[in-house]
């Protein structure tokens, strides 16, 4: 009878039925695709970290520059003499620059501290790098001889490329890539442990001191770079011996464009026996903060990151789309579903105060009060099993949308401070970065230019749907619907059948 | 056997307290047919639900087959409710999403009978009123007399010792009040039931062997006893 009753009183109130159903099912469908965005989100944070810092990675040390120091800050010129480059019959001449120094806003620190912070207590692997930029000039500048006063240039890649000017036509490039010196035998911790081979070979413990390169591949890609073809790496070629893909999703960058033997890419940067960033995997999550503290304490100067400080640290539409989610979506979620709860127990309220009449007859035929509230609450939670699985579909029908939409979230991460924007970044170079001048040994000012350094890293948004997610959205409607149920089976349970025939007449 | 003493019921209707019963005493026998006549408003059918344990008085006893449903507990009188008082409404009260049968078999659920036997006792309880042939419709699919009488076959399904009927041919023509009538008093007869019927109509009360009058909440007995 109970589901007689509730089947044909449903059917009864179809468009009661409806509106409920549909209150309940926007609002589970909304907390669907907020708590699915979310995990998206949270996935897509993880994986620009992992982009970066590889998989396993607890915490990172870095040491930053001062204004001042030689790698981090401060102006990277080109200097050229009068005589430099060759001369061509047009006046001008042709120059051209490499150099290799550590990320803008990083400095590089003794690589003994990784045998150190190797030693500490709870420490389960720890890698070095060298992270390194490489930036090179080339081009062609009016002669400065005919131009009066001898004298030199000097070019700062402020940012941009080209230019014309006053002495003769000039016209060049500013060219950046990141590089990466990494221990060839050491593959467990590190930016590589979240790549895998797209060509060619990965490094081996052999290629300790060789000249050879394994690069980005989507950089490999772009440059039409090869396996076998050899690249300029601070002014010396290595030879490509293979690229590496992100696993992390299709077509993301990995951490660099160029990745090199460790010992290699200090001895072009002249950084021997120096490391700007450690790696450090603890045994235990719970180990996390005290090897963090043990950390700071052995290396004072150094900048200790851990995975949550990473996290905090992602910046660009990532960072943004996670706040408006947990803020902005988490209130409309809430302000939504207490809107359904609402309408729901409204409905149920207002059918209960329609049914008076069949309600007193129930209690006079000797139906018990808790049978009669049941069968309120259980008509309002049929309502809200409706709405959840409505919900659940609207939800997911919409989550599939966002997954198909293809979201792309930017992430960056790292240093905030660095010189004009390299290739990678994709950034526009505007004009006017270069000059001509006349005469004089003054040349061309170079500042530190704004932009963004660190790594950024492209994640398209995958929002997944979990069983628990699932779980949690019906169980809302239906709880939904049993609120709605106890205060109206409530309101039908204060019913005395004789007040009930009373009201009536 | 209902031995009712200095019943009184007063409520409030608005801002207006209504004095609907005044120390009103009164003893009904097993199986006596009794009218209860008198105007709109005079406390007919507030004895009714007295009688029936729908109410409960403001002082005063309704003692039914020695206990008194005035002291009763909420889990007492729905059990009275339940198995020893059948109602019938003026208006019906058919519940309008379920069948005629479903609408009897509503009167044993609170027995806790089993599926086969409520369709089977309430198929039975339509062939005694005469609509067999209508179980399977809906109250909206009946008449006026059709539905009273499936109000009729869900008072009885459950065998109940005391039937009290609330102007149970009020809304009905003059045909099918003779009718129903004539069903009630056939039962009353057939099964030695107390049946306690309100009705302004003295046609109607003019075929009990005994009738009272109630007006301004006070009794006064109208066969002379």
């Amino acid at each position: 009878m109970f589901l007689t009753y509730l089947r044909r009183e449903l059917r009864n109130r179809r468009k009661q039925t409806a509106v409920v159903a549909i209150g309940l099912a926007v609002a589970i469908a909304l907390v669907m695709v907020v708590s699915s965005v979310s995990a998206g989100v949270r996935d897509a944070q993880a994986a620009v970290l992992e982009s970066v810092y590889g998989v396993g990675t607890d915490i990172t040390v870095t040491q930053t520059a001062e204004p001042g120091e030689g790698g981090g800050f401060g102006p990277r010129r080109f200097d050229f003499g009068a005589e430099d480059g060759e001369a061509t019959e047009d006046g001008t001449r042709q120059l051209a620059q490499e150099r290799l120094t550590t990320t803008p806003g990083t400095t590089s620190f003794d690589a003994g501290t990784l045998d150190t912070v190797s030693g500490l207590e709870n420490v389960s692997g720890a890698a070095a790098t060298l992270e390194l930029t490489s930036t090179s000039f080339s081009g062609e500048m009016p002669d400065l001889e005919q131009l009066g006063e001898g004298g030199g240039i000097a070019v700062a890649p402020r940012a941009g490329a080209g230019g014309g000017g006053q002495g003769g036509p000039s016209s060049f490039e500013i060219d950046q890539q990141t590089v990466t010196g990494i221990d060839p035998a050491a593959a467990a911790v590190g930016p590589l442990t979240t790549t895998e081979v797209a060509d060619g070979r990965a490094f081996e413990a052999s290629d300790a001191g060789q000249d050879v390169a394994v690069l980005d591949a989507v950089y490999a890609e772009q440059e039409e770079i090869g396996v076998g073809d050899t690249v300029s790496v601070g002014g010396s070629d290595v030879e490509v011996i293979g690229t590496v893909a992100s696993t992390t999703g299709e077509g993301v960058e990995t951490a660099a464009n160029v990745y090199l033997p460790l010992d290699v890419a200090a001895a072009l940067a002249d950084l021997d026996a120096e490391v700007t960033t450690l790696y450090v995997q603890v045994d235990s999550s719970s180990n996390v903060e005290a090897v963090s503290e043990a950390i700071a304490a052995e290396l004072p100067d150094a900048t200790v990151s851990t995975q949550a400080d990473l996290a905090d640290g992602v910046s660009g539409s990532l960072s943004t789309a996670s706040s408006l989610v947990s803020t902005l979506g988490t209130w409309l979620s809430v302000i939504v579903l207490l809107a359904a709860f609402g309408l729901a127990i409204l409905f149920t309220v207002s059918g209960v105060n329609r049914r008076t009449r069949e309600l007193g007859t129930l209690k006079a035929l000797g139906w018990s009060q808790r049978r009669v509230v049941g069968q309120i609450a259980g008509e309002s939670v049929a309502q809200g099993l409706i709405g959840g699985v409505a919900g659940v579909a609207l939800g997911g029908l919409s989550v599939l949308a966002v997954n198909l939409s293809g979201i792309t979230l930017s992430g960056s991460t790292g240093a905030q401070v660095a010189l004009g924007g390299g290739r990678r970044m994709g950034q526009a170079l505007p004009e006017g970065a270069g000059e001509a001048a006349a005469g004089g040994p003054a040349g061309f000012g170079g500042g530190a230019g704004g932009g963004l350094a660190g790594t950024v890293s492209d994640v398209v948004l995958q929002a997944p749907v979990s069983v628990w997610v699932v779980a949690a959205a019906v169980g809302l409607a239906v709880l939904g619907g049993l609120v709605a149920g106890v205060v109206g089976g409530q309101r039908a349970a204060r019913l005395r059948p004789a007040e009930a025939f009373r009201s009536l007449a | 056997m209902y031995q009712i003493e200095k019943l009184t019921k007063t409520y409030t209707q608005g801002k207006r307290t209504v004095h609907a019963l005044r120390d009103v005493s009164l003893r009904i026998e097993d199986g006596e047919l009794l009218s209860i006549q008198g105007p709109t408003g005079g406390g007919k059918s507030t004895l009714l639900q007295a009688l029936g344990g729908l109410d409960r008085p403001t002082s005063g006893s309704v003692v039914l087959d020695g206990k008194d449903l005035a002291t009763m507990n909420d889990a007492g009188l729905t059990r009275v409710r339940a198995r020893t008082v059948g109602f019938v409404f003026q208006n019906f009260n058919l519940i309008p999403t379920l069948t005629a049968q479903e609408n009897v078999e509503t009167a044993l659920v609170p027995a806790g009978a089993a599926k086969a036997d409520r369709a089977r006792r309430a198929v039975a309880a339509l062939e005694s009123v005469g609509l067999g042939e209508r179980a399977d419709h809906l109250p909206g699919e009946l008449s006026g007399g059709q539905q009273q009488r499936v109000a009729i076959a869900r008072a009885l399904v459950k065998d109940p010792t005391v039937l009290l009927a609330d102007e149970p041919t009020g809304n009905l023509d003059e045909d099918t009040r003779d009718e129903i009538i004539d069903l009630l008093e056939g039962l009353w007869k057939e099964q030695g039931l107390t049946l306690v019927l309100v009705t302004h109509d003295s046609a109607v009360a003019a075929r009990s062997p005994r009738r009272i009058r109630i007006a301004k909440g006070r009794v006064k007995e109208l066969t002379g006893r």
